[in-house]
């Protein structure tokens, strides 16, 4: 390896780090850092230019397996020492790595804040329901009823729903993915480094060891076609094996109709991600297929950009002001500083 | 500016000059004292921290020297009137040398009857009291829980009592100004300084023109508050309120030009000159807390000085945002006070494995839990020494006054950049808040110091790790970067992301030394714990010895540290006056404590060791050093009186 290694492009191998991967076999961590990889070699950003800061949990280990700069943290913190970063450091891109226990739990509070500042940062939320690291503990995003050893009979705490909360944090980039929906997810990190503001994007991850299968609804072959509803800008909401279902809006009530017997292709919703009002969106981000999430009866599971606007980041409107003093009192000096306040002289 | 015109001491009233004779065409008594202690002392409401600033950026300037001393309720408006509500501005003024805002008061001003309850037990015998006979309605005795009224009971005999209807006075002054009463009546403050500044022979100029500045908006304002203060000086004047006035001549103080400033602004100076000298961006998150956040206020004023400030949504994000950007290659700081601190221990933890450099202001305050949030205590001292999981130790230094502020502000950056490695600035209430003149350095007088970046991959002539080799050990190479390799004093490079070549990955998982690679090795953990504390160690070669003052032979050693330095100082003055030997000895620098601390503490029998806490430092001391220490303990949410300390010298002698 030599010194100069910003190759104008990047290969998979080269922001591969030497660091064994130490993840469990089968674990959806393991497709989501190659389609990482795979996702960088496009986006144009030489790898000195990004980094990866995590949190802790299996997840967050994520970091040490990319040859980019890379800061492991603390639990559920990764957003403030993101934040920090782009202040010191506008000119990279940073990504923050997060596990729903990290993110949604001891880090809800400052996953909120990121976004609602709309800080340049893109934050992947690794949602595998379970606190992983840990072995095994229900988390906040678990279904009710998930079963581990400290919730015995099945967890009965209401879950949070990852995106809802982000687009009630005004988040200005909001995407969900599936780990191993390979092609979905390099698109979906590539549109998230492209945006400028704070992306929050929900990746379906499955831990194969304490909650394997939850997600298999959105992944095995044969179902995932009902099950999920493959977001597109400007399309009407269709799925389905054979592409004859649809959401239509009935009132406020979103509800799952067969087209060409309940209704024609022109009476679907029409997905609109550049929307200024979240609502959609929203709206969108409630659909579960879990019956017990929702009280009508199961929703496919909307994958895809929920919403993308552009906002003025953090960083831009801090630089802005700093600009505009400078502008009107001129760059300060440190002489000016010590004066500032009334002196004297004694002679 | 006074600096424009001439000499400070042409501190002539130009509104109002004192004439050589009284009003009634008495000559008047001009009396010289060294120094006053004077106190204001109202409702939250009554603008005394005003009158008290303004008196002292007045004295200030006409060269005394001073030292303040703010003292206000934790609610920022107590019920109007009641003991809880009382707010208080104290000033010593002097034409010597003081470290100290007074113990014993020469003149209590009050504009109440809560006000008086509160504050006369701080009043010599045979002091000035002037009171607003206004404030001692039977409401305002009821609020104050007093029977009868003190004016007319006796009570007050041993005191030059000075009675004036402020109010009534006020609102005449400012008749013609069209105010509503309750605006008319917000000018008080300035009718009770007008007279003050008549009784001490005190220019307007100052304050009427920080009045024209403050108002500029709201001519009438300017119109009414000038009056009532000029209303006030003609008052004293033409009534002759005292048959003496008290004249406190220029200090001696060396050359050089000057300014007022309390800890809290010379933190804020220190910073910023600190980083800026540096070539550093600083970055300051914080998250409001009691008495830190002016910090966070003044830097955010800076930003024509590039300064960054973030408020965070809790100390743990302030931290965090801190941490990051010194990761970026900012300096980041962050600034609290106990509580805060609580919530930030594990992110420190993060700095010293990542070993960042991260500067922490602790503006201490009373604890535990929320505790005093206005008043000052020492109590921080072992949280920041040891209040963290595993075996991690941090920098701590504590500045001795409110100008040391800044030099401390200052080495925090420093020894953070130098050793990559957390430092906390212990500072507290008392002089966060206290101020004293500041003699404004020359910039390229200031200390310098070199922040180096590295550009190029370090790995050339490394082979392997010099302990036993760990799982995910490897070698170096020349194309390697090894963020864990040292310097001679142990510090590790800080490689700025996105420099190229120099991609490397750390966090707070145990690593390797030299390539910081994840290591759970059990022989690595303990040579790594071992080097960050000997890392911290190193830093006592780059600072100063504790030097010993006062007599050389003497019997007892006076040990303070960090804001107890200026009552400490007086009270040894007062007592080697008095014949005693003493010696003082006061540490600044806290982990690592300078190198000679041992061969210091050594020379004396008897070792006594002031601090506004259970006993802190003794504790180090007397563990570190095994030294015969005995604490001299104050935990009462305020500084220490210099009596009470050459009362315990006194003492620790018999
Ligand atoms: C302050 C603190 N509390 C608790 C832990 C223990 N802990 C580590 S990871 C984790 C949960 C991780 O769950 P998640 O964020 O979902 O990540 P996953 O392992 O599932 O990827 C917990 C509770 C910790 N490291 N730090
Ligand atoms: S425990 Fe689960 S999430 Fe963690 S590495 Fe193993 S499979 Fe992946
Ligand atoms: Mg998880």
């Amino acid at each position: 390896m030599s010194a100069s290694t910003s190759l104008p492009t990047l290969t998979t191998k080269d922001l591969s780090s030497d660091q064994e991967v130490r993840w469990c076999p089968g674990c959806g961590d393991y497709s989501i850092l190659a389609q990482m990889k795979k996702a960088l070699t496009t986006v144009g950003v030489p790898r000195e230019k990004i980094a990866f800061v995590s949190g802790i949990g299996c997840s967050s280990r994520f970091p040490y397996y990319m040859n980019t700069y890379g800061f492991h943290t603390i639990h559920g913190r990764a957003p403030t020492f993101a934040t920090g970063l782009r202040l010191a450091n506008p000119g990279l891109q940073v990504w923050v790595v997060t596990g729903d226990g990290d993110g949604l739990s001891i880090g809800g509070n400052h996953l909120l804040h990121a976004l609602r500042r709309n800080v340049d940062i893109k934050i992947l939320l690794f949602n595998n329901e379970i606190y992983g690291l840990t072995k095994g503990q229900y988390s906040p995003a678990s279904r009710l009823g998930t079963p581990t050893k400290t919730s015995p009979g099945g967890s009965f705490e209401t879950p949070v729903r990852p995106l809802s909360v982000a687009l009630a944090a005004e988040a200005t980039f909001v995407a969900r993915t599936v780990d191993v929906d390979v092609q979905h997810l390099v698109g979906i990190l590539q549109r998230a480094a492209a945006h400028k503001g704070s992306a929050f994007v929900e990746i379906y991850q499955n831990c194969k060891i304490f909650n394997d299968g939850v997600f298999e609804y959105a992944t095995e072959k044969s179902v995932k076609a009902d099950n999920v509803l493959y977001l597109e800008h400007g399309k009407p909401m269709v799925f389905g094996k054979d592409r004859n279902k649809g959401i239509r809006l009935n009132g406020l009530k979103p509800e799952v109709v067969e087209i060409g017997k309940d209704c024609q292709l022109d009476d679907l919703l029409t997905h609109d991600e550049t929307s200024e009002e979240p609502t959609l969106a929203y709206l969108l981000s409630r659909f579960a297929h879990d019956e017990s999430a929702t009280a009508v009866k199961p929703f496919p599971e909307p994958v895809g950009v929920f919403r993308t606007v552009r906002k003025p980041t953090y960083e831009e409107q801090l630089d802005g002001r700093i600009a505009e003093a400078v502008a009107k009192k001129g760059k300060g000096k440190i002489e000016d500083l010590f004066k500032a306040e009334d002196v004297w002289t004694v002679e | 500016m006074i600096s424009e015109n001439g000499s400070p001491g042409s501190a002539a009233p130009t509104a109002a000059p004192p004439p050589a004779t009284g009003a009634n065409g008495r000559p008047r008594r001009v009396e010289e004292v060294e120094s006053i202690t004077i106190r204001f002392a109202g409702d939250s409401g009554d603008g005394m921290q005003l009158a008290g600033t303004q008196f002292t950026n007045t004295s200030a300037l006409a060269g005394n020297d001073i030292a303040t001393f703010p003292d206000f309720p934790a609610e920022i408006r107590a019920p109007a009137g009641t003991l809880a509500g009382v707010s208080g501005f104290q000033v010593h003024f002097a034409a010597t040398d003081i470290h100290t805002p007074g113990d014993a008061l020469d003149t209590l001003v009050v504009m109440n009857a809560a006000a008086l309850k509160t504050n006369l037990r701080d009043l010599q015998p045979g002091g000035i009291l002037v009171v607003n006979s206004e404030g001692f309605e039977v409401s305002d005795l009821a609020k104050a829980k007093y029977k009868t009224n003190p004016l007319d009971d006796g009570s007050l005999k041993g005191y030059k009592v000075i009675r004036v209807a402020v109010t009534k006075m006020t609102r005449a002054s400012v008749a013609e100004c069209k105010l509503s009463t309750r605006e008319a009546d917000r000018c008080k403050n300035f009718f009770a300084l007008g007279l003050v500044y008549w009784m001490y022979e005190r220019s307007l100029e100052p304050t009427l023109r920080w009045i024209r500045e403050k108002f500029a908006k709201n001519p009438q304002y300017v119109e009414a508050n000038t009056r009532a203060l000029k209303a006030g000086y003609n008052y004293g004047e033409t009534v002759e309120v005292m048959p003496v006035q008290y004249k406190v001549a220029k200090a001696k103080i060396p050359p050089g030009t000057y300014r007022k400033i309390t800890g809290n602004e010379a933190i804020v100076l220190g910073l910023v000159a600190a980083t800026q000298l540096a070539n550093k961006q600083l970055v300051y998150a914080s998250y409001p807390i009691t008495p830190a956040s002016s910090v966070l206020e003044g830097l955010a004023e800076l930003r024509r000085f590039g300064v960054k400030t973030f408020q965070a949504e809790d100390e743990i994000a302030a931290v965090g945002v801190a941490i990051g950007a010194s990761y970026g290659g900012a300096v980041g700081i962050t600034g609290t006070s106990g509580p805060g601190v609580c919530l930030k221990s594990e992110a420190i933890g993060l700095a010293v494995m990542t070993e960042l450099p991260l500067v922490i202001v602790d503006v201490q305050r009373g604890g535990p839990s929320t505790g005093l949030p206005t008043k000052t205590e020492q109590a921080d001292l072992l949280q920041a020494m040891f209040g963290r999981n595993g075996e991690c130790p941090a920098a701590i230094i504590a500045p001795q006054s409110p100008t040391d502020c800044f030099d401390m502000a200052f080495e925090a950056v420093r020894i953070a950049t130098r050793f990559m490695c957390p430092v906390f600035l212990l500072s507290d209430g008392y002089i966060a808040n206290g101020s004293e003149p500041w003699k404004i350095p020359a910039v390229d007088k200031l200390p310098r110091f070199e922040v180096k970046h590295p550009t190029e991959p370090n790995g050339a002539g490394w082979a392997g790790p010099g302990h036993e080799s760990g799982a995910d050990g490897e070698s170096g190479g020349a194309g390697k970067f090894l963020p864990y390799r040292r310097d001679e004093l142990l510090a590790r490079p800080w490689a700025i992301p996105g420099t190229p070549g120099l991609e490397h990955r750390i966090g707070g998982i145990e690593k390797q030394d030299v390539t910081g690679n994840v290591n759970y090795e059990p022989g690595n953990h303990e040579h790594m714990v071992k080097t960050r504390a000997q890392k911290i160690e190193n830093i006592a070669q780059t600072i100063p010895d504790l030097a010993i003052t006062g007599d050389a032979d003497a019997d007892l050693l006076v040990v303070g540290w960090g804001g107890t330095f200026g009552s400490i100082t007086t009270a040894i003055d007062r007592a080697r006056r008095k014949g005693r030997k003493v010696a003082q000895a006061h540490f600044r620098y806290l982990n690592p404590m300078p190198k000679n601390t041992a061969e210091v503490l050594k020379k004396f029998k008897k070792i006594l060791v002031p601090e506004l806490n259970n006993g802190q430092l003794l504790w180090l001391l007397r563990a570190k050093y095994l030294a015969p220490a005995e604490g001299l303990n104050k935990i009462q949410g305020r500084p220490f009186l210099v009596s009470e300390i050459e009362a315990g010298i006194e003492k620790a002698l018999s």
